[in-house]
């Protein structure tokens, strides 16, 4: 049922700008891959060059082990042969049709019989729970229900592939959160393998099985979730997920400590170049109301809590660190606090190259 | 980068690939669409174009006559010399082109005064019956432009023409001036009573889409309300003036039927009588040399003004949501105010028609008297001494051909131009950034600059023989269609911009996922989607081109004679009472049309104008 994609070095271009810069990509049956990024970073150009909306000036796509798109061969299979589905961010239900007849007009295109049909519409409908809508039309249903019959619509065709831009961008942000789950569930159900584009770091590590992160059309890092968060491969990934945002500090790598100018970390920087790029995940910074071994002594800036989790801004001369803990702090503002650093959570970055060290020897 | 891999394929392989892309290109819909407007616009604007260019620098066989050593089909400068130099230039060129350049000058600044404020009124103040006069204030536009010059003959005329008194001098006693009789004075207040509208729509829709916000903010900065009015809304607003600017000048300055009344009579002659005057005669070559310094000046002028407001600003879309705009409190000047805007359309709409109907009404003309008062003009019957013998306009079956003629036009030419108007939209629209969109657009845009009366004039340059293997199409109905078509793709192509536009790229885009072909995309989802564009685009088609004289007045011929010239031919030859029945005949089936048409799915004037 489920098909891979595999992407090889795929360039498009409009007039001077490169959307997508020699890209290569391979994405696992069955999986739901995220293409993350800042607007402007091609992902949606991509997407659309999966969807066969766009004709990429270089490279080859494969769905499944069909060659669906090659420059050098002149291949490029309109979007309606190469079995996916996209949902848009607009949703894009056709206004003048009712949710029946915008369900069915794929399937009219294949020819499906009338019970066929009216059997995939329920079940379509049931699956995204919008049922007995058949007969209403795109504007007499909310932002969400729209979203869901945009849903729906791609489920009836059953495609191989689903193509997802930015579906929950135009939702409030309690329905973005149930729709997350929603289509987190969804895709657990239909094994269908997707591709999601989203500009929203806490959409792409809630919902990926794998984050690609990309910057002017270039893929910056492929993985897991987990490892884009944990260990991100270069500076433009460490500031870009995370929020509150990660902390970056210019130190020098002594070989068994990073000199922060006020103070140091000791920690085993093997491998490290001497001008380096400390990262820490304000949540990594353990703050003690009082001086413990190792910790350095900071004034509290600013407190802002949030009811689950507060950060605080604690500053020592210009340094600034953002830390985060759990629930309401009772720290007050200008108070003195002494912040602990775990050389385990810190990633070191070549502050010439913006790239990862990977420590020891 | 994948450039080994390029090289090392064969030859073979790469020419294969390269051109099944070529075939991708070319067999896109956007791409087959545009290229078919491509041809469309050669063989409509740039051909004729070009054959009348040909014609002013080649002899002619008239020209033998004057210069016997003339060589027929030679290059030759002749006709411009002729027509820019001596006694002759001053005659045919200099003092018309004068002429045609005040009329249109002034009565563009009358019709930004006119539509300018009563868009202020009705979008801006709390004057009441707004509503209503925003719906009247279309009015002047459903009817001929030179309605209104016939019935201020009708009204002020003197002894000069028919030697019959106007009713001024029947109420007043004595004769009006000639100056307020004929000529410039006159024909500027009818051209700008007509075109007033165009300032009307251009500048309330703008006026509508200026968030009310951008001038509180100016409010909250502590300006005055004429510094707002200056700084912050005049300049927001000035794409909108400029583009009835350019729209009401180059209409003027091709407009054949007023300056063609009220001028003509006291010699009054401007270039576009003058063109009418030269084909007349035959002189081809001096008509077209005539239209092309029309045009040129046309061009010139709309390039200047587009220079004024930046890129192309005052072309392109004014229109836009409106916003809950700030209204001015009138206080005790609302009723002023009303009661001028209702003695306005009084005077413009109400004043005319009356005229025009108890013109028609009398027997005699200037005989004022009750007991003149007959239907002869409109069922007499035929071989009386009125009218040349001619039976009432209702039992003329000359008079009903003419009028399926004119309904006949309007229809096909509608729908052709709405037709024309959606394709436009969508090869422009879906080639975005292609440099085949932006010449579609520029080459639609052509028309919009060539006055009227030559626009007329390219075309008997273009279908007078044939060419190719399409036939002359001079003396025929279908070359009126053409030819209106043609004048029309401007308006057709913004409006069809402004409906695709409408219709967003996705929704097309979903039926293509969807495995829909082209034809079925178009049937589905495009078609149904732009329709009240498409039904907009032919209610502005229709009412033109029923009343649209200067562009077709060089190319009927009696059986293809449509109201319009009807009444122009009718006026002429000195029955201006029948050419009043005439027009209001006109004027009742543009009305009619206009009833019916905007009924269908939601279609408006203002959507056709792209609005």
């Amino acid at each position: 049922m489920e098909s891979s994609i595999t992407i090889n070095n795929l360039t498009k271009r409009f007039g001077n700008v490169v959307a997508v810069n020699d890209f290569s990509l391979s994405i696992e049956p069955g999986a739901f891959l995220t293409l993350l990024g800042p607007s402007g970073c091609g992902k949606t150009t991509l997407l659309r060059c999966i969807a066969g909306l766009e004709d990429p000036d270089g490279g080859e796509i494969y769905i499944g082990d069909k060659l669906v798109f090659s420059y050098t061969r002149g291949i490029s299979l309109p979007p309606g042969q190469r079995n996916l589905g996209l949902v848009f961010q607009n949703y894009a239900l056709w206004p003048h049709m009712t949710v029946y007849k915008n369900m069915t007009f794929a399937l009219e295109v294949q020819k499906l019989s009338k019970e066929e049909m009216n059997v995939r519409v329920k079940e379509s409908l049931a699956e995204v729970q919008m049922d007995g809508y058949e007969d209403r039309y795109p504007r007499e249903m909310s932002g969400g229900q729209q979203q869901r019959i945009a849903l729906a619509r791609m489920l009836a065709y059953r495609p191989k592939v689903f193509l997802m831009d930015e579906p929950l961008s135009n939702l409030d942000a309690r329905l973005r959160m149930d729709m997350r789950a929603e289509l987190k569930h969804l895709h657990h159900v239909a094994k269908a393998t997707t591709v999601y584009v989203t500009h929203d770091q806490v959409e792409a590590l809630t919902m990926s099985s794998a984050i690609a992160v990309m910057k002017e059309g270039v893929l910056q890092q492929l993985g897991s979730p987990d490892e884009i968060y944990r260990y991100p491969a270069n500076l433009f990934v460490a500031d870009f997920i995370g929020n509150p945002k990660v902390n970056l500090l210019d130190g020098v790598a002594t070989g068994h400590s990073v000199d922060l100018g006020r103070f140091q970390i000791d920690m085993d920087t093997t491998g490290a170049p001497e001008k380096v790029v400390v990262a820490v995940r304000p949540e990594d910074v353990a703050i003690s109301l009082e001086p413990v071994p190792g910790s350095v002594e900071f004034t509290a800036y600013s407190v802002l809590p949030s009811g689950a989790d507060s950060t605080i801004v604690a500053r020592l001369g210009k340094l600034e660190i953002t830390v985060r803990v759990m629930g309401i702090s009772t720290i007050c503002m200008d108070d003195k606090i002494w912040l602990v650093f775990d050389p385990q959570m810190l990633n070191l970055y070549d502050r010439e190259s913006g790239d990862r060290s990977t420590l020891g020897s | 980068m994948t450039a080994p891999a390029v090289a090392q394929q064969p030859l073979s392989m790469r020419l294969l690939a390269s051109s099944r892309r070529f075939i991708r290109w070319l067999t896109r819909p956007q791409v087959v669409l545009s290229l078919i407007m491509l041809f469309l616009m050669f063989y409509m604007i740039i051909i004729p174009l070009y054959r009348m260019v040909m014609t002013t620098v080649t002899w002619q066989p008239r020209d033998v006559i004057n210069v016997p050593e003339a060589e027929v089909g030679g290059l030759t400068l002749y006709h411009y010399i002729r027509m820019l130099t001596g006694a002759l230039g001053k005659i045919y060129l200099y003092t018309p082109l004068v002429h045609s350049l005040t009329i249109a000058t002034g009565a563009t600044f009358l019709a930004l005064l006119i539509g300018g404020s009563l868009a202020w009124l009705v979008v801006r103040t709390d004057m009441p019956g707004r509503r209503l006069v925003n719906q009247l204030a279309l009015v002047p536009y459903i009817m001929p432009s030179w309605t209104l010059a016939q019935a201020w003959l009708v009204f002020f005329k003197n002894r000069l023409s028919g030697g019959t008194p106007g009713v001024f001098e029947y109420l007043v006693g004595t004769s009006p001036p000639n100056w307020l009789s004929y000529g410039p004075v006159p024909i500027m207040i009818c051209s700008a009573l007509h075109y007033y509208t165009f300032f009307f729509l251009f500048v309330s829709a703008a006026l509508m889409s200026i968030d009310s916000n951008l001038e509180e903010a100016g409010d909250l900065a502590g300006a005055s309300r004429g510094r707002i009015l200056r700084k912050i809304t005049f300049p927001l607003v000035m794409p909108a003036i400029l583009s009835g600017v350019i729209m009401t000048f180059s209409k003027v300055l091709g407009t054949f039927g007023g300056p063609n009344i009220l001028g003509t009579p006291v010699r009054y002659y401007v270039v576009a009588t003058m063109i009418r005057g030269s084909i007349g005669v035959g002189d081809k070559a001096d008509a077209f040399v005539l239209a092309i310094i029309l045009i040129l000046f046309s061009m010139t002028i709309i390039n200047f003004n587009q220079k004024l407001v930046g890129t192309r600003k005052s072309y392109e879309t004014i229109g836009g949501r409106g916003f809950v705009a700030q209204v001015s409190k009138l206080g005790k000047l609302k009723k002023v105010a009303l009661a001028g805007v209702i003695v306005f359309q009084i005077l413009v709409i109400v004043v005319p028609l009356g005229l025009l109907v108890w013109s028609s009404l009398m027997l005699q003309d200037g005989n004022y008297s009750l007991s003149n008062l007959s239907l002869q003009h409109w069922i007499g019957p035929r071989g009386t001494i009125y009218n040349h013998g001619e039976p009432g306009v209702l039992l003329n079956p000359k008079i009903w051909k003419t009028a399926w003629n004119s309904i006949r036009l309007a229809l096909w030419t509608a729908l052709f131009t709405a037709l024309i108007g959606i394709l436009l939209g969508y090869a422009i629209v879906k080639g975005r950034g292609t440099r085949l969109s932006k010449l579609i657009e520029q080459l639609a845009f052509i028309p919009y600059v060539i006055p009227g009366i030559a626009f007329g004039a390219v075309y008997i340059a273009m279908f007078i023989k044939p060419l190719g293997p399409i036939p002359a199409l001079y003396g025929t109905f279908a070359l009126l269609v053409v030819v209106s078509v043609g004048k029309h793709i401007p308006y057709s192509s913004r409006s069809g911009v402004s409906a695709m536009m409408q219709v967003g790229r996705e929704l097309e885009e979903a039926a293509q996922i969807s495995g829909a072909g082209v034809l079925r995309r178009f049937k589905a989802i495009i078609f149904p989607l732009t329709s009240a564009g498409f039904v907009s685009g032919f209610l502005l088609t229709f009412i033109t081109t029923m009343r649209e004289l200067s562009l077709i007045i060089l190319l009927v011929t009696p059986e293809t004679q449509v109201l319009a010239s009807q009444t122009m031919f009718y006026i002429e030859n000195g029955d201006g009472q029948m050419a009043n029945v005439v027009i209001l005949i006109l004027i009742s089936l543009v009305a009619i049309g206009n009833l019916i048409i905007s009924r269908f799915r939601g279609g408006s004037l203002k959507k056709g104008l792209g609005m």
